[in-house]
């Protein structure tokens, strides 16, 4: 197995230059996130409209490569997105990491197929699945206002 | 010394990982066994176990010999005065939790102070959190200097007439601080104040004398020592024990029961309730034996040896900063390289079959202190060698190349 499976090359440049790491100036919902074993730590901001559509969504945070670039990844892939529709590409990314490596889910473009799947080498490294999770798992905590802060150990 | 025979004494380095060569550089979290120890385990079972201190036929008289020959070779292992001082708990947290609940409860009040520093160990704080929760208690931190290592003026001047109790770390696992264990009980006795000393990672890498330190207490993490988990001893002063009060209740540490008093015997008894990790504490036994042959002295040149020659290596790197510098400092080695995160670092290491530690190590205050928010360490055994080291330059580099620094 090479480690260039693991740290491909948008992984790295998510990771490097994470995009949408700021705080958005105009939010209604957000959520921390923490993994007390690594100490990653992240926060979403999330604008969701009254249609329930993912107007905007940024993230503040420290944390490893795969952390970082997950988060970036994931808010460039569901900003404009309706929530349904984020929603099932959580779902398709979990999935991805857990069990096939393939993601089933028609409403991506080829890019942002190809961005997501680049993800696909963690599958191989349990104790970094948490890391890739963690900014989803907080982006569903911030949609669904759960009190707390969101953690992959849940 | 010859490493190599060292080496083949563990069968763990005979597997591959991710089918290289198993590079072990983290005993400081746990150091691996020696085959005698884990043969000890296996022919305790196979033939000699039984409960311990209970029964009267052949098998308990055997075992609980066994066990108790332990707590005699530990007791001459650090020079303790008396065979009571020894008590075996599970682990080096819980022989400072024993402490922390039994000294907190019996003699510390609201308002008291407790100094510890900012090297502790999870392990060293909490303990005493939960009595500053308990009692209202005031916990002190004595600084720690640029150099990852505080400075004995940095305890002293934290002292007053509330000072309870003085908690510190013999060897940070971080920083790898030695600290003046001798000069700080010399201080606190001035003012009869005394003296826990966290010893995981002070046991097995430095010559450990209690007549020579003078500490009131000493924790030990017997599987940092090449010994099993599940063991650690907690030396107290006899003094303390005759005044402390029972830890946990149970089996095994009563004196006589009934039902409106009970009376508890002496250390160690009182202090060991219910079953006792009876054949990893026998287990341990070889694990002192070997230490015993290999001595210790011999252990310290070597890694002393080993720790100078990776502080140089690792030092060439212009990417990798190294987390402090104290003057005396043993078997650890932190550092993080610029623009990759430690947990990133682990994982390219360990393609290449080197392990090490990453995060913040159970030590977040001194993270904190030394401005990160976790480092990547490679800390040392007796079975390390300049190869090591020179594998883990290798995969250092190969971290900047994967992340294309």
């Amino acid at each position: 197995m090479d480690i260039k499976e693991l740290y491909q090359e948008i992984v790295l440049d998510h990771g490097k230059n994470p995009r949408n790491k700021n705080k958005l100036k105009s939010f209604n919902k957000e959520a921390k996130g923490h993994n007390p074993l690594c100490g990653d730590k992240i926060h979403i901001f999330l604008k969701l409209d009254n249609d329930k559509k993912v107007e905007d969504i940024s993230f503040e945070g420290e944390g490893c490569a795969i952390s970082i670039a997950s988060a970036s990844i994931m808010t460039e892939t569901i900003k404009g997105k309706e929530f349904n529709v984020a929603k099932k590409i959580l779902e398709n990314f979990l999935n991805m990491l857990k069990e096939s490596s393939k993601l089933r889910i028609n409403s991506l473009s080829e890019d942002e197929n190809t961005t997501m799947m680049s993800l696909s080498g963690v599958k191989r490294f349990p104790m970094r699945v948490k890391c890739a999770t963690l900014a989803w798992h907080t982006f569903m905590h911030a949609a669904e206002e759960k009190k707390g802060t969101a953690n992959t150990e849940k | 010394m010859d490493i190599k025979e060292i080496k083949s004494k563990f069968p763990i380095f005979k597997n591959k990982i991710n089918g290289k060569k198993l590079i072990y550089l983290d005993s400081a979290n746990s150091s691996q066994k020696p085959k005698t120890v884990i043969d000890r385990i296996s022919k305790f079972y196979s033939k000699e176990f039984s409960n311990i201190g209970r029964s009267v036929h052949s098998l308990a008289v055997t075992a609980t010999n066994r066990f108790e020959e332990t707590r005699d070779m530990m007791q001459k292992f650090i020079n303790a005065k008396h065979r009571e001082e020894i008590i075996f708990t599970k682990n080096a947290t819980e022989a400072i939790n024993l402490i922390a609940s039994t000294y907190g409860d019996k003699f510390i009040k609201e308002g008291d102070e407790i100094i510890i520093t900012e090297l502790e160990h999870h392990a060293n704080y909490v303990p005493w959190h939960f009595i500053r929760q308990k009692k209202g208690a005031i916990i002190k931190f004595a600084k720690c200097n640029d150099k990852g290592e505080v400075e004995i003026d940095e305890i002293k001047k934290l002292i007053t007439n509330k000072t309870k109790i003085i908690a510190i770390t013999h060897l940070s696992n971080v920083t790898g601080a030695i600290m003046p264990i001798k000069k700080i009980v010399d201080l606190a006795n001035e003012k009869k104040i005394p003296v826990l000393v966290d010893g995981c990672q002070g046991a097995p890498h430095l010559k450990i004398d209690m007549q020579e330190l003078g500490c009131d207490f000493y924790a030990i993490s017997c599987h940092k020592m090449y010994g099993p988990t599940g063991v650690g001893v907690l030396y107290a002063k006899k003094k303390w024990l005759d005044v402390l009060p029972p830890y946990q209740g149970g089996g095994g540490m009563i004196e006589e029961v009934k039902k409106d008093h009970i009376t508890f015997p002496g250390s160690p008894t009182k202090y060991e309730a219910g079953t006792l990790q009876t054949a990893e504490v026998v287990g341990f036994s070889e694990s002192l034996k070997f230490i015993e042959d290999v001595g210790i002295k011999n252990i310290m040149e070597h890694e002393k040896e080993i720790l100078e020659y990776g502080l140089d290596e690792i030092k060439k790197n212009n990417s990798v900063k190294i987390i402090g510098d104290p003057k005396v400092r043993g078997s650890i080695i932190s550092f993080t390289i610029k623009g990759i995160h430690p947990h990133d670092i682990a994982t390219i290491l360990d393609e290449d079959g080197v392990a090490i530690r990453a995060g913040h190590h159970c030590c977040q205050i001194l993270h904190e202190k030394m401005g990160v928010v976790a480092s990547a360490r490679a800390s040392l055994g007796v079975y390390n060698s300049k190869e090591d080291i020179d594998a883990l330059s290798n995969a250092i580099k190969k971290c900047n190349k994967v992340f294309n620094n």
